[in-house]
């Protein structure tokens, strides 16, 4: 039964990656996104991470995506043209290569049962938000406020990038 | 399978959806006239296309959104074990929303939130 909603899980993500890279209509890539989005945090969910599961619907399907929608619109990018990233295109195959070696060697070390998980699952209340909790505010408590730090730069950042030589279109 | 309500409540609604969907396109009735058939039926008349760029204004709301939309994914877990952290919780947040307070404060008094 696991394996089944893991294929469909899975296969779902990565068709929808394909669809999303061959897809030539920015906007019908970021809703293929969306469903990457969803079948990644379905996969979250058979890991017993709820929350992570809900927090990358929330955040990622729903509101980073928005963000995608506005940096088009922004851009004005109605259909992309073919010829645009030439050079671009061997250099991201490669790095693409290059990204993939390691992941891959990752995933075969696994394959032989280097870890197994916890036979209970790693124990009651396993992924649930009381865990969480605790964890990111006793044991990881600077990594949390050194996000907030982040979080407040990329709020400068934001502000000092959009604020001066704002030319508005329309209206 | 402590998911399964949730899935059979996704099964149920695809399958309602996917119903309307269909019923509606067989049993309507479909009587066309030119202004039916425009994309505004009523309201102003179509100026000129839609396609083009749109002020990074918008960007810096979406923007601004999300980032305190990621402080409130902080504050869900917070809020759950709050009563097993106590004052030490509060402290901890103090500090992590003292940092996002500041951020917000800079866009306020920047104008960030003035639309013009």
């Amino acid at each position: 039964m696991e394996l089944y909603f893991f294929l469909f899980f899975a296969i779902v993500a990565v068709a929808s990656s394909v669809a999303m890279i061959l897809q030539r209509n920015p906007i019908y890539c970021v809703l293929l996104l969306i469903m990457v989005m969803i079948s990644i945090a379905g996969l979250y969910l058979m890991l017993d991470a709820q929350f992570v599961a809900i927090i990358q619907i929330v955040v990622y399907a729903g509101a980073i995506m928005v963000l995608f929608l506005f940096v088009i619109m922004l851009l004005n990018l109605s259909r992309e043209e073919g010829g645009v990233f030439r050079i671009q295109k061997p250099l991201a195959v490669l790095l693409a290569a290059l990204l993939f070696l390691p992941v891959a060697a990752m995933v075969m070390s696994y394959a032989g049962g280097g870890t197994t998980p916890p036979a209970d699952g790693g124990g009651a209340g396993f992924g649930e938000v009381e865990q969480i909790g605790t964890l990111l505010f006793t044991k990881y408590l600077l990594p949390v406020e050194i996000a907030a730090v982040l979080l407040l730069i990329a709020i400068v950042g934001a502000v000092v990038l959009t604020r001066k030589g704002t030319v508005s279109v329309g209206e | 399978m402590s998911y399964l309500p949730l899935i059979l409540l996704v099964i149920l609604v695809l399958i309602v959806a996917a119903v309307i969907v269909t019923l509606s396109s067989y049993i309507g009735r479909k009587k066309t006239s030119a202004s039916k058939l425009a994309s505004y039926e009523c309201g102003v008349p179509i100026k000129d296309s839609a396609r083009k760029n749109f002020s990074v204004k918008f960007y810096l709301i979406a923007i601004l959104f999300i980032l305190f939309d990621v402080e409130i994914i902080y504050l869900y877990p917070w809020a759950v074990v709050y009563g097993d952290l106590q004052l030490y919780g509060a402290a901890a947040m103090g500090v992590f929303f003292l940092l996002l307070v500041i951020g917000f404060l800079y866009e306020w008094k920047r104008g960030a939130l003035e639309w013009d």
